[in-house]
Order: structure tokens, then sequence, then C-alpha cells
């Protein structure tokens, strides 16, 4: 238990530093803004109690805000992504088989399952997040078009960040 | 009372999460409100310390553009130095003329921090109040305008650039003297566009725009860009202008911060004025 949180804490300074450090000045066309840490709040536990969860969402959301001088923006899009985890793993249907150390994570839940939950909760972000930013429906097009092609990389991402740090005792 | 702790409980999840969003969407929207500026103001001791070590190490990388941009400079300003006139006039001496009075100075700033990709971009540099920077001054480069000020810590300040939605500026095309609005519509950070030129104006790719001088802020005559291409879009009757920035967003490195001397004495005129029009 004591290093399934020690596990978290350290990917929350990972891809905190990954996010304002390289992604937020890749500059694709001005198209390119992929939201990375995204993942810390996919790859919480099961079974981390839904107070927990809204906060810690909460909490990267701020922190990635104060890095990018975006106040609120950052913080609205994770906490309402975090609203939205329980009711996409619903949707999707969790694998009947998990006990408590269970994670959302590529190798436990197999490919499918996880692309599927990864798409979905990158895709609810990024489409939160942006219209937020842009705020009105007149650029409804473009804005759909930074949504998607920001969705899509975000999400290479995460599968490349899953496949390079999965440990080979959780294979098995 | 029991029943309404056992709402509480019952809900606790949609409850935090609607009380959460509205904290942070109340943040969002109030830009100037106290707490988010206080916040802000904080964050930026931890933050901007950590990107000036950042941008100290990827400093080097970028020095080769830097020294020309500053050898282009100096050569301009040398042109501009009294030692590079001839004298054809020998009654005309150069004195302590007091016809002309400083009204800006330039404080010298390093970007930290800047985004050009995003619908609203926002640059941090490593002055702040401790070096004079106050909010709404204009912060240029050797090339033209970058943006304004929009918000100062102790040691940094957060500048709000071209290229975002809020920012518009008064423009003017140099060769017939029109006035009109530079916005930019969030596509591609190499290029904005001129708004509210009457569409029976001549203009045509190549113009050059300036700032109009028209504000408190920006002085006249500073490089926005150039025409690229014009419409006038059906049912308008002003050109819709595409123009290229004459400033690199995205390889932005040092830049000027302005400091207007006699924007209170601008801005108290402008006050009395508009008192007595509303009488």
């Amino acid at each position: 238990m004591n290093r399934l949180v020690f596990n978290n804490i350290v990917r929350f300074f990972v891809l905190i530093l990954i996010q304002v450090l390289i992604m937020n000045k890749i500059n694709f066309y001005g198209f390119l803004n992929p939201y990375i840490y995204v993942l810390f709040i996919l790859l919480l536990p099961f079974e981390t109690p839904g107070w927990l969860l809204l906060l810690l969402s909460f909490a990267t959301g701020l922190t990635v805000d104060i890095f990018s001088g975006t106040l609120g923006l950052h913080a609205s899009s994770a906490v309402f992504v975090g609203f939205a985890r329980p009711l996409i793993i619903k949707f999707i249907g969790e694998k009947p088989e998990y006990d408590i150390t269970t994670q959302p994570k590529l190798e436990q839940m197999g490919f499918k399952w996880f692309v599927a939950y990864a798409l979905l909760m990158v895709f609810t972000h990024h489409f939160f997040l942006n219209m937020l930013d842009v705020f009105s429906f007149n650029e409804f097009w473009q804005t759909l078009l930074r949504i998607v092609v920001s969705t899509l990389f975000t999400f290479l991402f995460i599968l490349l960040f899953e496949y390079i740090f999965t440990s080979r005792k959780d294979k098995k | 009372m029991r029943n309404i702790l056992v709402f509480l409980i019952r809900y606790h999840f949609l409850l935090l999460f609607v009380l959460l969003e509205i904290f942070s969407i109340t943040l969002l929207v109030n830009s100037t409100y106290y707490q988010s500026s206080a916040i802000l103001k904080a964050g930026s001791r931890v933050t901007g310390n950590f990107y000036n070590s950042v941008s100290n190490a990827t400093d080097y990388l970028k020095l080769k553009t830097i020294n020309q941009d500053l050898a282009r400079e100096n050569a301009l300003l040398r042109q501009m130095k009294g030692v590079s006139f001839l004298k054809n006039d020998t009654n005309s001496f150069w004195v302590n003329d007091t016809l002309y009075k400083q009204q800006y100075r330039y404080i010298v700033a390093e970007v930290v921090l800047n985004t050009v990709g995003k619908r609203n971009n926002y640059i941090m540099l490593d002055k702040g109040s401790r070096s004079g920077i106050q909010k709404d001054m204009a912060v240029i480069t050797s090339n033209g305008i970058v943006g304004t000020v929009v918000n100062v810590s102790e040691n940094f300040c957060w500048v709000m650039s071209l290229l975002n939605k809020h920012t518009r500026i008064s423009g003017r095309i140099i060769k017939n003297n029109q006035m009109g609005t530079v916005v930019w519509n969030g596509v591609n950070h190499l290029y904005g566009t001129l708004t509210d030129i009457p569409a029976h104006v001549k203009i045509a790719k190549g113009d050059t725009i300036q700032s109009s001088g028209y504000s408190y802020i920006f002085p006249a005559g500073l490089m926005i860009g150039t025409i690229t291409d014009f419409r006038v879009e059906q049912g308008d009757h002003f050109y819709t202008i595409p123009f290229k920035f004459s400033v690199d967003f995205n390889a932005l490195q040092y830049v000027y911060v302005v400091n207007n001397l006699m924007k209170v004495e601008q801005d108290s005129l402008k006050k009395v004025t508009e008192g007595i029009k509303d009488e």
C-alpha cells in the first residue's frame, strides 16, 4: 500500500515536470497543446475515495495553473475529469476480477479496455479545457481541430509512458 | 439536522465537485480578482525562480541570434548618434535642448516563460516591481511590439502577448495613415489580423503596419507587421487584413519594457476631459 502511494507521488512530480518543461513549449502550427498531466488522474487506483479523487485532481490542475499562469483553467478541467472518471469507468464496464490493488493500468486491464478509457478521459479533459479557454462557439471547428489533435497526441504519449514505465514484475 | 448530515454524506462527491468547480471558475473569470493575483504572486516566487534556472541553461543555445539582433540595433543607434552626422552648417550646435523631454524609458528584461500555441498566450519576464515595472506597461523588442504587462510581482511580471484573444491595440498603415485595430484569430503565431480599415481605402500587399501612438502605452512608430493579404468579407464595410508579425513570438529572448513617464499626466488630463463631457 505504501509503495502504491509512493509510486503515485513520484508519478505526480514526473508528469508535472514533463508538462511544464516540455509539453507547454510544443508548438506545432499552434494547434498542438498536449496536457499529459491527466495521466496522473487516469492512473489513480480504483479504490480511491471520491473526495480524494476530486481533491487530488484539483491539486494537480492548480499546480499546472500556477506554472502556466492560467489560474483556474487547468484546475476546473482537472476537477471535471476527476468527476467524470467514475462515470467513464462504469460506462466502459469494469473487468469482474479486480481486487484492492488493481489500478486502471494498461498491463492490468488489457489493451482494449485501456484504450477506450484513456481516449474518453483525455478527450473529456481536452474538450472541457479548450471550450473554457476559448469560451465561444464562433471558432467551433477550429477549436474542435485543436481538441482532436491534442487528444491524439496526449493519448500516444500515455501509451508510450505506460509501455516504458511498466515494471517486469507486474507483467507476469 | 440528521437528515442534512445524511444528505451531505450521501452526495458529498457531487457537492465537492460543484464546490471546487465554482471556486476554480471564479478564479479563472476574475483575472483582476485580488485572490487570483495573490495566488499567482505567491506562485511566481517559486515558479519564477524555477523557470529562471531553466532559462539560464537554455540561453546559450540562442546566443547567436541575440548577438545578431544586438549588432543590428547597435548599428541603428550609431546612425542616429551625433558623430555620424556631417556638420554642413557651422552655425548649428548640439546643445542640451529643453525642447525635448524624455517621455519613454526602457527596462531590459529576459523572457523566462513563453507560449505561442494556445488561444490566449502569456509571457513571463524576470523583472518585476522591484525593477520599476508596473501594470499596463508596453513590452517591445528591437523588431516590434510584443504585448502589455498585466500582472506584476516583486521579481517577475506576466505579459499578455499579441497572441491573445483579449489583446486589441491600434495600428496604423504607414502609407496612408489609416488607423485600425490589431487582433489575433488564434490560428498561426506568425500572422495577425488588422481590422476596422474602411473598404474604400487603397492598400497593397507589403504595406507596413506600425503602432499609432494613440494610446498611453505604446510609443508611436513601433513595427507591428507587414500586410500579406487583404479582403472585404461579404456584407462588411471594412477590410480583413492578415499580416505577418515583425516579431517572431516563438524566438523571444530579451525584451524591453517601456515606461511612459507622462502616463499619469495623460491619464489625469483624460479624466478631466471626460469629467467635463459627463456634465
